[in-house]
């Protein structure tokens, strides 16, 4: 005699909604749906550039501008979590500081454009080794909340330390004068400004440095070691330490370029500059799946332009809204993100 | 098979279950990837003990991940006293009557043994978040009937002055029998038992066989026992079904497994002789 | 273990006498200034955040699920119940006259006052404020139902917190146009003319109410069930416990929580302002249930109240021109407890009424153990070879 299957009460309720979840999960991983919902949005966007081919392929450019600069910040955050798996939260501030930093460098000191850049990489990379040896390096066998909480406490720390009367002083400073010359050109309508170009020069730049740095250096390969199995990586040799510190110091240098470039498209500066674009540059790299360099970067553009066309054409004071609803869709179809590795699980 | 398997009725019947992984889903089939278990049959009387074994990566535990639904099934069917199982979540097959342990002990590693046990106990427990939250009557007789049950268990296994301990703070052999214990807290019909002998010594792994016996008898249950050390399922186990590269290479009683040339050559290779 | 000791009510006689202690000292110390709100507020904002953090707590102490997402439903809560009260708390409004009593001429050193109203309150005003509570609470409840049930579902660890502080930022910049279609909210510029009514009877009241729940849940089968998710996903499941069922009942108590404690912050200083609700305030519940002790109640009380009255008397206490150093001060603090104690202030140590209840070995069992035993063997502690 078979002994009854389920003990529960309410069996049939319960078998109804199993079967409707198991048809549900099929449904999500199917990926017509997610292609449907594709061609509507590059419909809606063709509707948008046939209407306005100009103002269309504005908000493009502004969206690729805005994309490199938050590139730049989105490779340390992408980097840090693949080698250390920490939501850095003080990278955002760092970039701030790199926003300071060139700003004293050539208003003060009237340095030029590149000695400033350089300067910015160097106290960028300095702060981050800092913080990372004082605030990250005791926790890192400790668990991961930990490194977290300390993560938005220096990120607290560089916010209002600097919010200083004697640091920064806490109001808005107006980047004047730039350092660049402002230049704009009108090519059919839309119109192109040399900060652009720089913006995007630069920053592709830096990420073929960063790329030949990752994928044909030695100390790359040590990297991507220690990223994957750091007990192994060890065992193997790798100084990993160093191998973090040195993460920590790249992406940093990188966040103080993108500080530069972010207070020259928009010369305003204030020590809660770094939040938002912190934020937006995270969700950039979970977007394009976090750990991945080229996701991180594809993420970036992506988000910038989401970013610029629905305050361009739905609602500016619902942009953010917007980019964070789209990520949580793309999340749920994509839970590693768009370049994202499946998690490694351990059976 | 033997007249007298037949009159037993049948607990698990596995027909044709195979798993790919990392292949591509063409309209033929699975193309690619690696088959972990191919067109594996198996079929678990009543009260018997079966075991599973083969080499390392023979796709023993793969097995058993799909019988619980850790892992989805790529193809195949598995019935349990009749009733479909594929498809079902994992929790609704534990609930159904069938408990496992894993091959590396996975206790609730910072909770006492005693919840570790009443933790299996939870689909009987018989209230809900409402009796919860209040603590009524009705929860304080349930709470206290499952405890108890729990506690007979442990006590059944020689853990009872354990109870209050964090499970893991306990040596290894002792884990592996509260993990046991758990398996049977959540009432299993069918137990599987995943590599139980794995880092044992000779003395601890008879020991162990003698549990697995009493076990058996005491809460009458089917178990199948995977291991991959021919030597422990000989003594107990009274059908064998020899796994290699995902595929059932032999079954039958100990001595006629032991004695066949394939499972020879799986363990030692071809110019294996028998130990 | 006597009978009482699981009871609701009976519980532990004791804890209930601690609760009314604390009540009527807290209010007798507050008793002449009862009616400024915002001079109580320095002990009733701690209640609210407590209420908060215990759910998050819940959420991620205990569930493992690691959700940024408790600010948006406290937003939601808050914003509901104003709306609720701000049309009807002054229609229906019924005061009850109190009891007077004259304080003796000898007493009146101790307390600085000729009478004492007790039992004074407006009882329709009060009602809509419960009721407004309610369904502040249970709007996020059902929000965090579909939210939840659907994240839950498919993302795990770090994912579900970036896609739960996605939903901080999405119920802000929604707060913040809110007033495109409630007037009344009146968007960015932040909402006024909320009653004030939040007092310490009702914060501490509601507290009370969460620490029983959280503290019976926890301690029962179905806390057991949330805690093995946390512990061991796939262990829970093949112990037959619904892993997404307990990850989303944990998730719902813990924003209809948050949903609560945002009624009644909305109620405390009768102001809202949607920049309070940003993504960077959804940090202060997880680092004081870090610092507390994740899964730890006791830890997250004491954290709660150490954290908010700390910052207070910062504010009060630091001297004139460095009020700006609050937040430097802050995250050294935070940094060094992070540095000294990973394991937060109380780490396993629960204390009173919320430690977990003994099960003692029943004697039958003692007596019965070593002749009904399982046969001797598999790992049986031998002498010095197990270790």
């Amino acid at each position: 005699m078979p002994p009854p299957l389920f003990l529960k009460r309410e069996e049939e309720s319960v078998r109804k909604m199993q079967n409707a979840l198991n048809r549900f999960i099929p449904f999500l991983r199917r990926g017509w749906y997610a292609v449907l919902a594709g061609l509507l949005i590059l419909l809606w966007l063709v509707g948008r550039f046939r209407e306005n081919p100009v103002l269309f392929a504005q908000f493009m450019v502004d969206g690729i501008r805005l994309g490199f600069v938050y590139a730049l910040i989105a490779l340390g955050y992408t980097m840090v979590y693949g080698i250390v798996r920490l939501i850095n939260f003080a990278h955002g501030d760092v970039f701030m500081v790199g926003a300071f930093t060139a700003y004293y460098a050539t208003t003060r000191y009237h340095w030029g454009f590149v000695p400033a850049m350089l300067l910015a990489m160097v106290v960028c990379a300095f702060l981050a080794v800092v913080i990372e040896r004082v605030a990250y390096k005791p926790l890192r066998d400790a668990p991961r909340i930990a490194a977290l909480i300390t993560a938005i406490g220096v990120s607290f720390f560089l916010e209002y330390f600097t919010a200083l009367d004697f640091v920064f002083t806490p109001n808005f400073i107006n980047y004047t004068p730039l350092p660049i010359k402002f230049k704009t050109w009108d090519v059919a309508g839309v119109t192109f400004s040399n900060i652009m170009f720089i913006v995007i020069a630069v920053s592709t730049m830096l990420l073929v440095i960063l790329w030949y740095l990752v994928y044909r250096t030695k100390l790359g390969k040590a990297m991507r070691a220690v990223a994957w199995d750091k007990p192994t990586a060890r065992l193997m040799g790798i100084d990993v330490d160093l191998v973090i510190t040195f993460t920590f110091a790249i992406g940093a240098a990188l966040a103080g370029v993108g500080g530069m470039l972010y207070v020259i498209v928009y010369p305003q500066i204030r020590t809660f500059l770094g939040v938002m674009p912190g934020l937006k540059a995270f969700i950039a790299a979970v977007f394009g799946g976090i750990g991945s360099i080229p996701g991180a970067f594809i993420g970036s553009l992506l988000i910038g332009m989401i970013e610029t066309l629905s305050q361009g054409y739905l609602s500016s004071t619902l942009r953010d809204a917007i980019v964070f609803s789209i990520l949580i869709i793309v999340l749920l179809f994509r839970p590693t993100g768009l370049f994202g590795e499946a998690a490694k699980e351990k059976a | 098979m033997t007249a007298s398997m037949d009159e037993r009725p049948v607990v698990l019947d596995i027909k044709g279950l195979s798993k790919n992984f990392g292949g591509r889903l063409t309209a033929s089939g699975y193309e690619g990837g690696l088959w972990a278990v191919r067109d594996f049959d198996l079929t678990v009387c009543e009260g018997e003990l079966v075991g599973l074994i083969g080499p390392n990566g023979a796709g023993k535990t793969t097995v058993f991940n799909m019988i619980n639904a850790l892992i989805p099934v790529t193809s195949g069917q598995i019935t349990f006293y009749g009733k479909n199982l594929v498809g079902l979540p994992p929790h609704a097959i534990t609930q159904a009557g069938i408990g496992r342990t894993f091959q590396n002990i996975r206790l609730f590693p910072r909770l006492t043994v005693l919840d570790n046990v009443r933790i299996a106990y939870h689909p009987h427990a018989g209230y809900g978040l409402f009796h919860a939250m209040v603590q009524n009557g009705l929860f304080e007789q349930r709470e206290r009937e499952l405890t108890e049950k729990a506690q007979e268990l442990l006590a059944l296994f020689n853990l009872l002055d354990r109870q209050d301990e964090i499970a893991s703070n306990l040596p290894y052999g002792e884990q592996r029998r509260v993990e046991i214990a758990r398996a049977l807290a959540a009432q299993p019909k069918l137990l599987l038992l995943d590599e139980p002998a794995a880092g044992m010594n000779p003395r601890e792994v008879h020991g162990l066989m003698d549990l697995i016996h009493f076990i058996r008898d005491k809460f009458k249950l089917t178990i199948v026992l995977i291991e991959h050390q021919m030597r422990v399922v000989m003594g107990i186990c009274e059908w064998i079904t020899v796994m290699d590269f995902g595929q059932v290479i032999a079954r039958g009683t100990a001595d006629e497994v032991s004695n066949n040339p394939r499972v020879i050559e799986a363990y030692l290779g071809k110019a294996g002789r028998r130990v | 273990m006597t009978k009482s000791r699981l009871r609701f009510l009976g519980q532990s006689w004791l804890f209930w006498l601690a609760v009314c202690m604390v009540f009527l000292v807290v209010q007798w110390v507050m008793m002449p200034r009862m009616t400024e709100f915002r001079r109580t507020a320095w002990i009733v904002f701690p209640c609210i955040m407590a209420i908060i953090c215990l759910g998050l707590n819940l959420i991620y102490g205990f569930n493992g699920q690691f959700s940024l997402g408790q600010w948006g439903f406290y937003a939601i809560g808050a914003y509901t119940a104003a709306l609720i009260t701000y049309h009807w708390a002054e229609r229906i409004s019924y005061p009850v006259q109190g009891i007077i009593l004259r304080v003796p001429p000898l007493l009146q050193k101790l307390i600085p006052m000729a009478e004492i109203t007790l039992f004074h309150f407006d009882a329709g005003k009060s009602l809509v404020l419960f009721i407004a509570l309610l369904a502040g609470a249970v709007l996020a409840a059902v929000v965090s139902l579909g939210f939840g049930y659907i994240v839950l579902l498919r993302l795990g660890s770090d994912y579900f917190g970036i896609a739960t502080l996605g939903f901080t930022v999405i119920v802000q910049v929604l707060i913040i146009n809110s007033d495109q279609v409630i007037p009344e909210t009146k968007g960015a510029r932040g909402m006024v003319g909320i009653p004030q009514m939040t007092s310490f009877f009702w914060a501490f009241l509601f507290l009370i109410l969460t620490i029983v729940i959280i503290r019976n849940i926890i301690y029962s089968s179905v806390g057991r069930a949330i805690i093995s998710v946390r512990e061991d996903e796939v262990a829970a499941q093949a112990m037959g416990i619904d892993v997404l069922k307990y990850k989303t009942v944990s998730f719902v108590i813990g924003s209809f929580l948050a949903g609560l404690a945002g009624g009644l912050y909305a109620h405390l200083y009768a102001f809202l302002s949607p920049g309070y609700f940003s993504f960077v305030r959804s940090f202060d519940p997880l680092i004081i249930i870090v610092f507390g002790g994740l899964g730890n109640m006791t830890g997250t009380l004491i954290a709660t109240f150490l954290w908010a009255i700390s910052l207070e008397g910062m504010r009060i206490w630091l001297p004139q021109g460095f009020e700006a150093w609050r937040f430097v001060v802050y995250p050294i603090a935070l940094l060094l407890i992070m540095l000294l104690r990973q394991e937060g202030l109380m780490g396993r140590v629960e204390l009173g009424f919320l430690r977990a209840p003994k099960w003692p070995v029943p004697k039958t069992l003692l007596r019965e153990m070593k002749p009904q035993a399982a046969p001797v063997g598999a790992g049986n502690p031998q002498p010095a070879e197990d270790k």
